[in-house]
């Protein structure tokens, strides 16, 4: 099987209409479908957060067959990824998409799993530490992105299971746990 | 009750078939053809009535209820064609045409054509046959036209010419053929190299004369173009026997490139082009089936589907001098629903236009799509519109529509690249998202899986970013 680093590509990955935007509508339904899944199995995989349209995305280009995904094309699964509430754009050029491999309320649930596995009960922590500290190491929440992890834990506030807070130094928010 | 008239005969698309030189002159509509005798012989009612250089032919409507032949009248065969009385009743009444015709002794229409040899036998009675027109043509210019065309007698000068001008070799062909040019004004015969020189001189000097006529008076100029070509075509045929010897090598040359050009021109000629002011209103009508007949021949060569803009270019050609308009085109094709003709006129999504036969099919195009482009070549690198071209034996525009319809058919998936614009079998059926990474064992997958294996991918050397690995682009399973 072919690989992208360690990531397993399908076999379809080289055919070459796969990388020209379809104008059949019923081609082009399955072809946004399979880059949507495509898309999101990588970034999962490879804990990718963030598509920059105009710099180079590996995934986007096969030197194998020779073709890489145009603007327009790219634009567009990433749209499909969008509408369905995968990705949300990051700007209004569209040209920086993040991608939420996990929803928010997932990240949530993995944030409150968390809580709950190191006892972090009534804890005070740093949004540094969550994605960063010892005990996030192995987790799904290490090296989370920074944007989804406070979207996250701003959902949880409204759900009243913690309190956000300003800290000391204008870097970096706290959070009081109350799960 | 029998027919009186004689039978003419009719192409598929419902024109009359001319005979050698005829040509048509002018056109109505609605016509009834009523002869004398009309308790023993049929009235032809209702028709389209065509005036050629040598008969009357009549012609059923689509919409007649009996099915009536094509008819014809030899205008050899009038003796007489009365003038139109302007009288009280010709005010009410639709106006009328009416002419003496001889008969046989069966009382039918006497046909010089034939054989019945002895004159003694020929038409001594006439019968009088009067054409009602009901229809809106120009019943006046008819007439005037009915009288040039039955004075000029062209079906005499046809059996004199015939065989005389086809094999006429350069010298020594200057009397005896073709009507009036050469004709002895009866003036007085001189011998010897003078009477050689006042021949030639006369000849030049009615060639001139000629040539002005002709050129003042457009009418002249019609009836005359026949004797131009034939003037042109002896004037060349003079100066190659004048700058050449007698060997027969020449000759032979001259005989085939002769021969090439009648070829040339009988592929691509039309003698007699339906004009505006032949047809008048009906000038789409005829004009269509004309053009049915004549895109057959160009259809069978294109494979069944050709152009319209080429078909265009060809009909025009064809016609030399009566152009027609691309709107007169674009008429005459949509006419063709209204008739029972074997072509049709149609649009593809991308805008082009085609003419096809009926019997064409789409579904045998994509059959033979579908296994041009799931051979093992065509499953590696696609196919493009020049390799179907070739393949299917059809024009590169016509391949690209064929491509683009199988394409929205679900067929065939795109592929656009620096290497241009091709076409790969449609994968993507197969594929199932949820399970992205399972192939069938039989399947059109499978199948591509395998061609694309056998010889391997092209190999790149990747250039190495952000750590990703090299990758040597081999499919292991």
């Amino acid at each position: 099987m072919q690989k992208l680093g360690d990531f397993k590509l399908p076999h379809f990955f080289n055919y070459p209409p796969y990388f020209t935007l379809q104008p059949v509508r019923e081609t082009s339904e399955k072809q946004i479908q399979l880059w949507k899944e495509l898309i999101l199995d990588y970034c999962r995989i490879q804990k990718i957060f963030v598509i920059r349209l105009e710099e180079e995305f590996p995934l986007f280009s096969n030197s194998v067959v020779e073709r890489t995904l145009s603007h327009e094309a790219r634009e567009a699964f990433l749209s499909a990824l969008v509408a369905e509430g995968r990705a949300e754009w990051l700007d209004k050029g569209r040209r920086n998409c993040l991608i939420l491999w996990h929803r928010i309320q997932e990240w949530a649930d993995i944030i409150v799993n968390f809580v709950k596995d190191n006892g972090f009960e009534d804890s005070v922590m740093t949004v540094e530490e969550i994605r960063s500290g010892i005990e996030s190491r192995g987790t799904e929440l290490q090296g989370i992105d920074r944007t989804i992890l406070v979207r996250a834990l701003k959902l949880l506030e409204h759900k009243g299971k913690l309190a956000i807070f300003k800290g000391t130094s204008t870097d970096d928010e706290g959070v009081k746990f109350s799960v | 009750m029998s027919n009186f008239f004689s039978k003419a005969e009719v192409t598929s698309s419902g024109r009359p078939v001319l005979l050698r030189n005829e040509v048509e002159c002018h056109l109505l509509s609605a016509v009834d053809l009523e002869p004398e005798d009309h308790r023993h012989f049929s009235l032809l009612k209702s028709g389209l009535l065509i005036l050629t250089t040598h008969r009357l032919i009549w012609l059923p409507s689509s919409s007649a209820s009996t099915p009536t032949c094509a008819s014809a009248i030899p205008l050899a065969a009038i003796s007489h064609i009365f003038s139109s009385k302007k009288s009280l009743k010709s005010v009410f009444h639709s106006p009328r045409i009416r002419f003496q015709v001889l008969v046989s002794s069966t009382g039918r229409v006497f046909d010089p054509g034939s054989g019945s040899g002895s004159s003694s036998g020929s038409g001594s009675r006439s019968v009088v046959v009067t054409a009602v027109i009901r229809g809106k043509g120009d019943c006046d210019g008819f007439l005037v036209k009915f009288w040039d065309s039955w004075r000029a007698r062209a079906w005499e000068t046809t059996e004199t010419s015939g065989s005389g001008s086809a094999s006429a070799s350069g010298s020594g062909a200057a009397t005896g053929t073709g009507g009036g040019l050469y004709s002895s004004d009866g003036s007085v015969r001189m011998v010897g190299v003078a009477g050689i020189l006042s021949k030639e001189q006369e000849m030049w000097e009615s060639t001139d004369k000629n040539l002005q006529d002709a050129f003042q008076d457009l009418n002249a100029l019609m009836s005359k173009a026949k004797e131009m070509v034939t003037l042109a075509e002896k004037m060349r045929l003079k100066l190659l026997s004048g700058t050449s010897s007698q060997t027969s090598g020449t000759n032979d040359e001259d005989m085939g490139s002769k021969e090439e050009m009648q070829d040339w021109l009988l592929s691509v000629g039309i003698i007699s082009p339906v004009t505006k002011e032949s047809a008048g209103a009906l000038y789409h009508q005829q004009l269509s089936r004309q053009l049915a007949d004549f895109v057959r021949i160009p259809l069978e060569r294109a494979g069944g589907m050709i152009n319209l803009i080429d078909a265009y270019c060809l009909f025009n050609r064809a016609r030399c001098t009566e152009l027609i308009s691309p709107d007169d085109m674009l008429q005459a094709c949509s006419l063709w629903e209204k008739f029972d003709v074997p072509v049709m006129l149609r649009k593809f999504d991308s805008g082009v236009m085609v003419i096809q036969n009926k019997s064409h099919s789409d579904e045998e195009v994509f059959a033979r799509i579908k296994s041009l482009v799931t051979k093992p070549e065509a499953l590696r690198t696609g196919i493009s519109p020049t390799d179907t071209a070739m393949t299917l034996g059809i024009a590169p525009a016509m391949a690209k529509e064929h491509l683009l319809t199988a394409e929205s058919k679900g067929l065939l998936c795109r592929d656009i690249s620096p290497d241009g614009f091709r076409f790969y079998i449609n994968l993507f059926p197969e594929i199932d998202p949820c399970n992205m990474y399972f192939v069938k064992d039989y399947g059109i997958c499978s199948t591509w899986i395998k061609a694309v294996s056998t010889t391997g991918m092209r190999l790149r050397p990747w250039v190495n970013q952000k750590g990703l690995g090299a990758q040597d682009g081999s499919i292991q399973k």
